[in-house]
């Protein structure tokens, strides 16, 4: 490897996200102030905004977007610290930790759209028990799904950043010697609750305070999940100014625009607010640790998150499993708990028009994914070889104690940033900017716009094992006279091959669920399995719909069974590595 | 009242004249369209949110392959509204040629929008030969879009009307179904929350509010004129004294509705709802057929009768591969491919053809087309009725919005 190429790693690869997105978010300011001469307007001032907030319903979105934004945040957080618990006091539900990654795998839509069904008032939940137990005919006039109240979107982000949360805490753990420390703890008297709360949970806590802040920028912001379960009039924020971004009437941008940007403060406020609160609740909880209880409300409270946080699970499974019924239903109607007709049809019908967006999504994926692993392995390189990260080196900022990881809190903010951004901020400007340039449309502009969101969780999920690596094993090749480049490839990476594989399926995941960025990027004309299905969950035919969910849910899933797979393969026979 | 209304409708059509289009005495230039057309891809930007006609586009676009060797990319929208903003990014943008959109599905607002500022290549309809068939007589919206006259801007491809559609299980008896605004109300008042709409910012959610604009205005003129603030607020007042009575009894009180007519009849077959609408007269058929809908529904239309209006496609200014979409549009008013549109097996969308310009062997392709209980008589749709000028359709959006933002 070429050591100025090595180099020059860290600052391409902040380039690569961060210029899309400073780009972005000043195409979106400029018409958010009266910018905007392609549409004859050009006259600065705070016409657009006076238009946003004169628009009926104005309060009701911004109230909706703040309640479902919070509620999901911090109903994650507790229900992820319970399930955490469970997983890590209790060797035999740490097996559960395994059906994790499957889910996080699923797109936020796929889920949403299964969701939808599952809790309607028509729904299969109802289904099971009507009208034998409910008496319940017809169904019953009740809202679930597009509720005001926006629950069903919160319910939908819970099933899908509980398991994140989950596994960011469990990864933490790892590197904190937690099974001695539980032990010690067990033995001083502490409930297996207690023990995880007062002992662990305090110590790992830094490092999931990044993934919580992005876990309530995208509650904020989400669109695909609020276009299918959220309240249509009024709609989120981010609903709102995607609906006027596309609107027939051109002069709707500048107030799509003030929109956008008024929903990134928001975030911006939303996130030092949580900041606020964060530390506030630091000082109590450590006056509440000092006390010195040993179990007390603990217990049972723990034991209700983690209870909810296993109910979550199992949604999941039957939401899965109703969207594979649905998929081979010929008819399926209120009351019956099952479809009355049963075909492959469906497949059969979708087949030809599924291959192409099919073939789409897993082309764009793996290509921003090969992109992102080559840039972050650069990185990590580049840093081992003792250049400058890309996460630049600072005091340690937690209390783990160990110096080995701990890499600046500033540039992995950087890092968060495209997670932190409300996509409908930068995209559209970013959009402009590819059409300026004739690259919108082009699997180049989608496979980058995907790279934006691929290389964060790429790299973040890489880092730790990456420098967890036990430079003697390098050390010793080298005093073998291998070449960098040969210890990289016969030493480092096959040592590090599971955490790289699975890396790669989290990037490829998240590149499938990818709405918004296919959107703006592929002009819809580089349709996706996520657009496909969005657009269809709007109405059209449930059969249909389910298709094309399911296969969104299988093919990322199919990445994390290649990515053990081919671990497996590689080691076949060889014990240690396996 | 109503014979008033229709006759006034009548004389107002009787004023807008047709618009003059030249003979199409094209067959030389056909020819080089075609050769020019062969290897090019066609990048068809329709609303994909009907499975039977997505596969209707699918279909076209196999057969345009065989015979023209033209591909055909069915670019899938969730709104029209969606192309029409990517052309106008495209002129913001200066690119007058090589745009990514060779045609479109259009009508209404839309397509209002995108002939006023220039964004559409044409006049189209005197380049293609089998335009010469189309009615532009008696299925007077082939002409004349939401009171703008197409001037050959546009390719009429499908006829639409709206028609309700009732469970008969639900409703044994025909006699009970409400043919009217009054009877609507009526029957919500006995069925609170079995009745909705889709949300007006959908076109079919705007379309029946429009339907019940025509029910109940005091002056239907008016409607065929750009609406002004004076005449829309005299002309919409009875519609919103009616919607506030009809609101509460709606299906969730009226606080949530469809997002379209395809999760209207979702809602149908979950049997959450009585009664949806659409725009397809045989929506019934094509839907009971295919599994979406019990095969117990059936359709009726209002007294009055109701709207028609005519689906377009039409050619952006910048278009990449105009000839090959100029094939596609001319393949789409083909006789046996307007036959087959028809079949409720297929789409079940009425033709756009005037039968009677037909050879015979063509006009029995019409003859041989799938037979339903679930398809409305002529006379339980009634009269198809023009359109109202597309700003009517904005504003009754808009006002609907207004009314109905804060609960």
């Amino acid at each position: 490897m070429s050591a100025a190429l090595l180099r020059a790693a860290p600052a391409l690869t902040v380039a690569a996200f961060g210029l899309p997105i400073a780009a972005g978010l000043l195409g979106t300011v400029l018409p958010a102030f009266g910018h905007m001469p392609a549409i004859g307007v050009d006259q600065w001032g705070l016409q657009a905004w006076q238009a946003l907030f004169d628009h009926p319903g104005f309060a009701t979105s911004l109230w909706l977007t703040l309640r479902i934004g919070l509620l999901a945040t911090v109903l994650s957080v507790l229900l992820a610290v319970g399930l955490a618990g469970l997983l890590a006091t209790r060797p035999a539900a740490a097996r559960l930790g395994a059906w994790l990654a499957p889910v996080l795998a699923t797109p936020h839509s796929a889920l949403a759209i299964g969701l939808a069904f599952l809790i309607a008032p028509s729904g299969w939940l109802v289904r099971w028990v009507s009208p034998g137990l409910t008496g319940w005919a017809l169904p019953p006039d009740a809202t679930t799904v597009g509720h005001v109240s926006g629950l069903a979107v919160v319910a939908c982000l819970l099933l899908k950043e509980v398991p994140y949360l989950v596994l960011m805490i469990l990864g933490a753990l790892n590197q904190v010697a937690a099974p001695a420390q539980l032990a010690a703890a067990r033995a001083l008297g502490h409930s297996a609750a207690s023990a995880f709360l007062k002992v662990l949970l305090p110590q790992v806590w830094p490092q999931i305070r990044l993934p919580v802040f992005a876990v309530l920028a995208f509650s904020l912001s989400v669109v695909d999940v609020a276009l299918v379960l959220g309240p249509g009039n009024p709609p989120t924020l981010a609903v709102l100014a995607l609906r006027w971004f596309s609107a027939p009437d051109v002069q709707r941008y500048p107030q799509a625009a003030a929109a956008a940007l008024l929903l990134l403060g928001l975030v911006a406020a939303c996130l030092l607010a949580w900041h606020a609160a964060d530390r506030l609740l630091a000082r109590l909880g450590r006056r509440w640790i000092e006390r010195g209880g040993r179990g007390g409300a603990v217990v049972p409270a723990s034991a209700l998150a983690a209870g909810a946080g296993l109910v979550l699970l199992a949604l999941t499974a039957l939401l899965l499993l109703a969207l594979g019924l649905w998929s081979l239903a010929g008819a399926w109607r209120y009351p019956d708990a099952l479809p009355s007709v049963w075909t492959l049809g469906n497949w059969q019908q979708q087949g030809a028009s599924l291959a192409g967006p099919a073939a789409n999504t897993a082309l764009v994926a793996l290509c921003a994914t090969a992109v992102a692993l080559v840039l972050t392995l650069a990185c990590l390189e580049n840093e081992s070889a003792g250049g400058v990260p890309a996460k630049r080196r600072a005091g340690p900022t937690g209390n783990t104690g160990r110096t080995s990881n701990t890499g600046g809190q500033r540039s992995l903010w950087l890092l968060y940033l495209p997670l932190l951004v409300p996509q409908v901020a930068f995209l559209f400007g970013a959009q402009v900017l590819l059409v300026r340039a004739r690259l919108d449309a082009t699997y180049l502009a989608v496979v980058w716009t995907h790279l934006i969101f691929v290389l964060p969780y790429l790299y973040l999920s890489l880092a730790d094992p990456w420098r967890a690596f036990d430079a003697r094993y390098a050390r010793t090749g080298a005093s073998l006279g291998a070449s960098r480049w040969r210890v990289f490839w016969r030493i480092k990476l096959p040592i590090l091959l599971k955490p790289t594989l699975i890396a790669c399926a989290v990037a490829f995941a998240v590149s499938v669920g990818q709405y918004l960025p296919t959107l703006f990027a592929g002009s819809g004309r580089i349709a996706t399995l996520t657009t496909e299905a969005v657009t269809l969950a709007s109405g059209a035919d449930r059969r249909v719909t389910a298709v094309w969910a399911l296969l969104q849910a299988l093919l990322p899933l199919a990445a994390f069974v290649l990515a053990t797979a081919l671990h497996r393969w590689c080691f076949a026979g060889r014990r240690g590595m396996a | 009242m109503p014979m008033n209304r229709r006759t006034h409708l009548a004389s107002l059509l009787a004023l807008l004249s047709a618009p003059t289009i030249s003979p199409a005495q094209t067959a030389p230039d056909w020819a080089a369209t075609l050769a020019k057309a062969r290897g090019q891809t066609v990048y068809f930007n329709a609303w994909a949110g009907d499975a039977q006609t997505n596969a209707f586009i699918a279909w076209a676009g196999a057969e345009l392959q065989a015979r023209h060797g033209v591909q055909v990319t069915h670019v899938r929208l969730k709104d029209t509204a969606e192309a029409v903003t990517r052309v106008i990014a495209e002129k913001a943008a200066g690119r007058t040629a090589d745009g990514s959109i060779d045609l479109v599905w259009i009508n209404g607002p839309n397509f209002l929008a995108m002939k006023q500022q220039g964004l559409l290549h044409g006049p189209v309809t005197p380049l293609l030969p089998n335009f010469q068939l189309v009615d532009t007589t008696v299925k007077r919206s082939n002409v004349i879009d939401f009171t703008t006259p197409v001037d050959g801007f546009a390719v009429p491809w499908k006829l639409a009307q709206i028609v309700f559609i009732y469970d008969s299980a639900r409703i044994p008896n025909p006699a009970d179904v409400p043919r009217s605004a009054e009877a609507l109300l009526a029957w919500a008042r006995k069925h609170p929350g079995r009745l909705t709409h889709p949300n007006p910012s959908n076109f079919l959610g705007a379309t029946f509010l429009k339907q019940m604009l025509y029910e109940l205005a005091p002056d239907l003129a008016a409607m065929q004129q750009p609406a002004t603030d004076e005449t829309f607020a005299r002309t919409s007042a009875p519609l919103w004294a009616w919607y506030a009575q009809l609101r509460p009894l709606l299906w969730r009180g009226g606080r949530q509705f469809p997002d379209n007519g395809s999760a209207q009849r979702q809602l149908l077959n979950d049997g959450e709802i009585d009664i949806t609408l659409s725009f397809n007269p045989a929506e019934a058929a094509v839907s009971a057929a295919s599994g979406l809908l019990p095969p117990t529904v059936r359709s009726f239309g209002l007294r009055k009768g109701s709207i028609g209006n005519t689906s377009f496609v039409a050619i952006p200014f910048n278009a990449a591969h105009k000839e090959g979409a100029l094939v596609l549009a001319n393949f789409l008013l083909a006789p046996a491919t307007q036959a087959r549109a028809q079949d409720i097996a297929q789409m079940g969308s009425p033709n756009v053809l005037d039968l009677r310009r037909l050879g015979a062997a063509d006009r029995a392709l019409f003859d041989r087309l799938t037979p339903s209980a679930a398809l409305p008589s002529a006379a339980d749709l009634g009269p198809p009725q023009l359109e109202p000028h597309a700003s009517w359709m904005t504003r009754v959006t808009a006002e609907w919005q207004r009314r109905t933002a804060n609960p």
